[in-house]
């Protein structure tokens, strides 16, 4: 997927102009929050300790990536053995080109798709495209983007947040052809429908992957649509693209993740469907894929491995840190301008395409930390942004005026009487400019900051002047 | 395989540290948790598995009966379909097409699903009272279609089969089957979608009811 997060402050500002935008956002806003926690209630209630889970998810997660080499080697070895073939990739443009060849290999004209959020770092709808294959998205939020112009998603499990019904109306008379519709349900089945006779009629299934199991060399795929069960049980080929950091090593472990992961995205206590696929069809089999392949793709993943950003690769893709975020629930997903958004997205976006293109998003926080609190692995999320923004100073990447700023600062900081005076006459430019009021409306240095709120005035002099003062009594 | 396998796995075990000393420990420590299967914490078990997983399923939902034996089923099953004035003609695996369809009225043909099927009758390998769910296992006489395809699926469930959690269903997979089937299923309710405005719609794209049959009898 193309990068545009090196525009983010433009992008949030037109993002916060955006009317329809804030109106979809703000509906939106609670709904999530509120299953999230009612769920969780429901689970404590039910005996569960889900501070417990947290902490067995973390600590599964770690065990993982401290020996992932053994753990996929254990996940292709058992998945092989039941049939799968198990591919590498190092980089997107890699899993595409795999998965190109395979669809080469068995003759697919169409690939049915359910959501997959590294087939869209991958770009991978653009590369089948190119090669003559149709793609088509079936997660329902998904497939609303595909219709209109591949407009990317805004959001790591509910792709279309940022829409409302009406444009999605609009949206459908024009690609359906047919009268169009308001009422949710009708929507809803127009598109099954639609979506019914790909289903039917493709011949490769391409899936992400919630988990890999390395016991039994299985994925497992969590939707409440039930299309992923649709791309994994009608196609002869069935396709998993995933992450390398994606493997659990039991189903025990499984059952741990779930509970975490599902609580934690849609605040459901479970989702209408997990399906944990395993090789293909038996010679008896009335159904199912002759064929499975897993497409394992690093892009960037295995050189976090082991290093300051080692917890970031523990990451589930729940939503859960975008749900919570201040700063998120106010401009939407699409301002972060690639493939994840909220704090998650933050984190990831400068480690997977490069610091100097998302030089913004690790600012792009309050640092107030509500998505280490509700991070189902206990990320520390806060922390990992203000490292990248310490890489950034050490680097050399802020911008030449923040740098001279900072360098100015620090050479009069560290001359005390010229501090003094700077400071005296600061407070006193500060304490004319709010006349006599308790802050600034406008600050004449800022007008940006001042903008959306008001500057607090100093309240009488410095603090080494009153010191001195006191000293002198 | 491909080059880029030992590139990725090159990297990572240069990231870990990965040396001939420490591999065989760590290996070791692999194998092992493979073995242990160790549960993580979770909620205590429900006292009453049947009357748990009834409650559940119906919050997801769902609608449930419950029959004596298991010859009571396909009379259960015409009266659901007189209820909801569908036609008394449905799928259903190959398991289950011994009992006495023909009797109660209902044209049933055992095989995979297909498109124009609407109403698919399946049994149920184990079911969990923890989160109300089904689950179920494919092999030659159970299709994964049958619950997936028609716009409605009923679920025949011995009461015995209900466990308090997908742990103890892991354990039942495998003293049964050895190695996982090529798909387990576990289902919860009808499918549903809440894509649009968050408001959450059932039958997406697989089934718009679920009802289950509860056997009592063992």
């Amino acid at each position: 997927m193309e990068i545009k997060s090196m525009h983010f402050k433009s992008r949030a500002s037109a993002k916060l102009a955006d009317v329809g935008l804030q109106h979809n956002l703000k509906k939106a806003k609670g709904k999530f929050v509120d299953k999230r926690r009612d769920a969780i209630a429901d689970f404590c209630a039910q005996g569960g300790d889900f501070e417990a889970l947290r902490e067995a998810g973390k600590d599964l997660r770690n065990r993982v990536l401290a020996d992932l080499d053994l753990w996929l080697e254990k996940f292709e070895a058992n998945a092989t053995a039941r049939g799968a073939t198990v591919l590498w990739a190092k980089d997107g443009a890699e899993a595409c080109r795999l998965i190109v060849d395979i669809a080469r290999k068995h003759g697919v004209k169409k690939a049915t798709k359910s959501k997959s959020m590294l087939s869209e770092e991958a770009g991978l709808n653009q590369a089948l495209e190119a090669a003559g294959i149709q793609p088509v998205e079936t997660d329902l939020g998904e497939y609303i983007l595909q219709i209109n112009d591949n407009e990317p998603p805004s959001h790591i499990i509910a792709p279309v947040v940022h829409k409302s019904k009406e444009e999605i109306a609009d949206l459908f008379a024009r690609v359906h052809k047919k009268p169009r519709k308001t009422d949710i349900p009708e929507m809803t089945r127009e598109a099954r429908e639609v979506l019914r006779e790909h289903f039917l009629s493709a011949d490769m299934g391409i899936s992400g992957g919630n988990f890999l199991v390395a016991e039994t060399g299985s994925v497992a795929l969590v939707t409440n649509e039930g299309n992923g069960r649709m791309v994994t049980t009608v196609p002869k080929v069935h396709v998993v693209i995933t992450g390398i950091e994606k493997v659990i090593p039991t189903l025990e472990d499984l059952s741990l993740m779930l509970r975490l992961l599902i609580r934690s995205a849609t605040g459901q206590h479970i989702s209408n469907y997990v399906s944990v696929l395993t090789g293909t069809k038996g010679a008896a089999d009335l159904d199912g894929p002759e064929h499975m392949y897993f497409v394992l793709v690093d892009n960037g993943r295995a050189n976090l491995l082991a290093g300051e950003f080692n917890a970031m690769l523990r990451c589930i893709r729940c939503g859960a840190c975008m749900n919570h975020c201040p700063v998120y629930q106010t401009i939407g997903g699409h301002a972060y301008g690639w493939v994840y958004p909220g704090p998650m997205g933050s984190v990831l976006t400068p480690l997977y395409t490069g610091m100097e293109n998302a030089l913004e998003l690790p600012h792009a926080a309050t640092l107030c930390n509500q998505c280490g609190v509700v991070c189902p692995v206990k990320i520390p999320l806060p922390e990992l942004l203000r490292t990248l923004r310490e890489k950034q100073v050490e680097t050399n990447l802020q911008p030449l005026g923040e740098r001279l700023a900072l360098k100015a600062w620090a050479w009069v900081a560290a001359r005390p009487a010229l501090y003094a005076l700077g400071t005296r006459f600061a407070v006193r430019y500060l304490n004319w400019l709010a006349g006599g009021r308790a802050s600034i409306q406008v600050l004449g240095a800022a007008p940006g900051w001042t903008a959306g709120r008001d500057f607090p005035a100093p309240q009488g002099k410095t603090f080494r002047e009153m010191y001195a003062a006191r000293k002198r009594k | 395989m491909n080059d880029s396998r030992d590139l990725i796995l090159g990297r990572i075990r240069e990231r870990l540290g990965r040396s001939a000393a420490n591999a065989p420990t760590a290996g070791a420590a692999v194998d092992a948790a493979l073995a242990a299967h160790s549960a993580s914490p979770r909620p205590p078990p429900d006292v009453d598995l049947v009357a748990a997983f009834r409650t559940r399923s119906e919050a997801l939902s769902s609608t449930v009966d419950e029959v004596a034996v298991l010859a009571d089923v396909p009379r259960a099953v015409a009266a659901y379909l007189a209820e909801h004035k569908i036609d008394p003609r449905a799928v259903c695996v190959p398991e289950i097409k011994g009992l006495d369809w023909r009797g109660a009225g209902i044209e049933v043909e055992a095989r995979a699903a297909v498109d124009h099927d609407l109403v698919g009758i399946t049994g149920c390998f184990r079911a969990i009272a923890e989160t109300g769910t089904l689950m179920l296992c494919t092999a030659p006489a159970t299709p994964a279609t049958v619950s997936l395809l028609p716009e409605t699926h009923i679920a025949v469930v011995a009461a015995p089969t209900i466990l308090a959690s997908m742990e103890e269903a892991w354990a039942a997979a495998r003293a049964e089957f050895g190695q996982l089937p090529r798909a387990v299923n576990f289902i919860s309710g009808p499918s549903r979608t809440g894509d649009i405005e968050q408001t959450i719609v059932l039958g997406a794209h697989g089934p718009y009811r679920v009802h289950v049959i509860v056997v009592r009898a063992a």
